[in-house]
């Protein structure tokens, strides 16, 4: 087994190579406006990294989101068009479950409650509530940081979108940022399981701003 | 001819509504593919930027393999791939050529950003053969009118001789139609309900072909002025659209061509191309064709299914770089929502970002 597996969902655009036993290669850039431009040399360079070669590939892993929608979609198009041409399947995961797994992994949490954020812009976060590493309780949402204070209060918070907001997420734990290897980690141990994998189809959580224009405007000038 | 050695060529096309993919070989089109948002933005009035990116993630699969279906080809056949890295909206770009390098990446074969004017000129070539050096093209679309000179489209600077200074000749049709209370997109409205009116029934003004006018600049928001203004004066019952649309029409046309012909007299030039979703117009086609003949001048203007934004004239730009031995993209090749017409092939380079204080 050889998973091919990248996130572009958060600022980081990271990309992991995954021998079913372990990461093999790794790399994890922080540009948030250049998801287009770096995804495909950082495959590149996890894949030579690797020793390996496109066609060893067995399946490719992608982060789902939610996450800002243009580095979002650089992730989700670029594994479907991996998937077609390598002719291996496309397993999506939501990114927050891969921050929580390697929040898990390093210990930064426990088998208790925690939450992680992700920054959703506009002065909100994507979040989702966990009981244990493995396990979320809540679906994936997006919300303002003081409409959701009462439900967060006091518990660890992992993600670089809670470290925006200290007074709501008083309690904030690396990682900070996405990591490829944690989600192709996730996916080896859900493959090994029988578990499930999320279609890989972008979470966007908020409709598209499209204001239908008020009235025809007079185009007379004044 | 070095026919069978040349290779497919992909060319994948995102940058406003329309999803395109195209299957191109020396020159020949052997098939493509488009899907279209457009009646997601009905409603709106224009497009939506963010609802064209949406719905580009979910064509952009099922159109390439499409394309592949009419070609009669598989994925594997492809032996360059050619997209458009602007000018266009950032967020619908940033698909096509994720998806573009993706497949250029995964089947080991060379990627190139093309300029999407340079493949509407192109596109011609896909029906009529190569383009004769020089020619002159009229590119007339919702978001550009422009005229160019064009050597070899993909060795060679395009000359560009002159803009519209204010709205595009296509924004003024969409604009007019809205005021008229006629449906979205407004080009085709306007073509549809001109048919049954009197061209000469509203004399509105010819912007820019006075003697002391610059002669390849055009300028729209005026006509599209004393069009809104005819429409609020004859509202009270008297409105006839089709009188306004057929005269409406005539002034586009007849700027349009009038202006076209005279570059190709000034530079001597034998063939005008006109392209762009403007030359789908019934009478801009008419009387461009009536005036170069009148000139001597040879009118070419590609089909109507290849004037709208196509994977395959991105595909016809490709196989002409192939060709002339274009020097490919880099896997980092980013986008240019608002890159000027200055070659074929198009390369943009994104700044990296400053770094982040841990
Ligand atoms: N028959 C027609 N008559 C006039 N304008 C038309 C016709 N068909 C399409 N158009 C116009 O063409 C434009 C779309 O062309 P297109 O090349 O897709 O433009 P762009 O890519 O710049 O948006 C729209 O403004 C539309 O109204
Ligand atoms: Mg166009």
């Amino acid at each position: 087994m050889l998973l091919l597996a990248f996130d572009t969902a958060t600022p980081a655009i990271t990309a992991a190579v995954h021998d079913g036993t372990a990461v093999v290669a790794e790399s994890t850039v922080v540009d948030a406006r250049r998801h287009g431009e770096l995804l495909l040399p950082s495959v590149d360079k996890v894949l030579a990294e690797a020793g390996a070669s496109l066609s060893d590939v067995t399946g490719v892993v992608v982060g789902v989101g939610p996450g800002p929608y243009t580095g979002l979609r650089v992730g989700l198009v670029t594994a479907a068009a991996f998937g077609d041409a390598l002719g291996v399947p496309v397993h999506g995961l939501c990114t927050l479950d891969g921050l929580a797994h390697a929040a898990g992994a390093s210990g930064t949490v426990g088998e208790g409650p925690f939450v992680v954020a992700t920054d959703a812009r506009r002065k909100e976060v994507y979040w989702a509530r966990y009981e244990g590493p493995g396990r979320r309780v809540t679906d994936p949402a997006v919300d303002r940081p003081a409409d959701i204070a009462e439900r967060v209060a006091g518990l660890p918070a992992v993600g670089a979108g809670a470290a925006l907001y200290p007074e709501v997420f008083t309690d904030v734990r690396p990682p900070a940022d996405q990591s490829a290897g944690a989600l192709a980690s996730l996916a080896a141990q859900r493959l090994a399981t029988g578990g499930e994998f999320l279609p890989a189809l972008p979470l966007y959580l908020r409709r598209p701003d499209a204001q239908v224009p008020a009235g025809y405007k007079a185009v007379l000038p004044k | 001819m070095a026919g069978s050695d040349s290779p497919v060529v992909l060319g994948i096309e995102s940058s406003c509504d329309e999803t395109g993919a195209g299957l191109v070989r020396d020159g020949v089109l052997l098939g493509h593919a488009v899907a279209s948002s457009m009646d997601e933005h009905a409603r709106f009035g224009g497009v939506v930027p963010e609802i064209a990116s949406r719905a580009h993630v979910h064509a952009m699969g099922p159109v390439v393999r499409q394309a592949l279906a009419e070609a009669g080809l598989r994925l594997a056949d492809v032996g360059a791939v050619a997209v458009t890295t602007g000018p266009g909206l950032s967020g619908a770009l940033q698909v096509g050529v994720a998806a573009a390098k993706s497949y250029a990446y995964t089947l080991g074969v060379p990627l190139y950003g093309v300029h999407h004017l340079a493949g509407h000129v192109a596109a011609d070539t896909l029906e009529h053969g190569p383009l004769p050096d020089p020619c002159m093209v009229l590119i007339v679309s919702g978001g550009h009118t422009s005229l160019l000179l064009v050597r070899d489209l993909a060795r060679d600077p395009i000359i560009h001789l002159g803009d519209t200074l204010d709205d595009a000749a296509g924004e003024c049709f969409d604009k007019v139609a809205r005021v008229l209370g006629l449906p979205y997109p407004g080009g085709p409205a306007i073509d549809r309900a001109a048919r049954e009116g009197d061209p000469d029934a509203i004399r509105f003004p010819r912007p820019l072909t006075g003697p002391r006018d610059d002669r390849y600049a055009f300028s729209f928001s005026g006509l599209k002025t004393a069009a809104a203004r005819w429409a609020e004066a004859h509202n009270g019952g008297s409105l006839h659209v089709a009188d306004a649309a057929a005269s409406l029409q005539e002034a586009v046309a007849d700027v349009l061509t009038r202006k076209a012909v005279t570059a190709c007299r000034d530079h001597d030039v034998k063939t005008l191309v006109v392209v762009g979703g403007v030359a789908a117009n019934s009478r801009v086609r008419a009387l461009a064709q009536e005036r170069c003949a009148a000139a001597g001048i040879e009118l070419r203007v590609p089909p109507l299914k290849l004037c709208t934004d196509n994977g395959a004239m991105i595909a016809a730009v490709g196989d002409l770089l192939v060709r002339a031995g274009a020097q490919p993209a880099r896997l980092d090749v980013s986008i240019d929502p608002s890159a000027p017409l200055e070659h074929a092939t198009l390369h943009p380079v994104a700044a990296p970002a400053a770094p982040r204080v841990a």
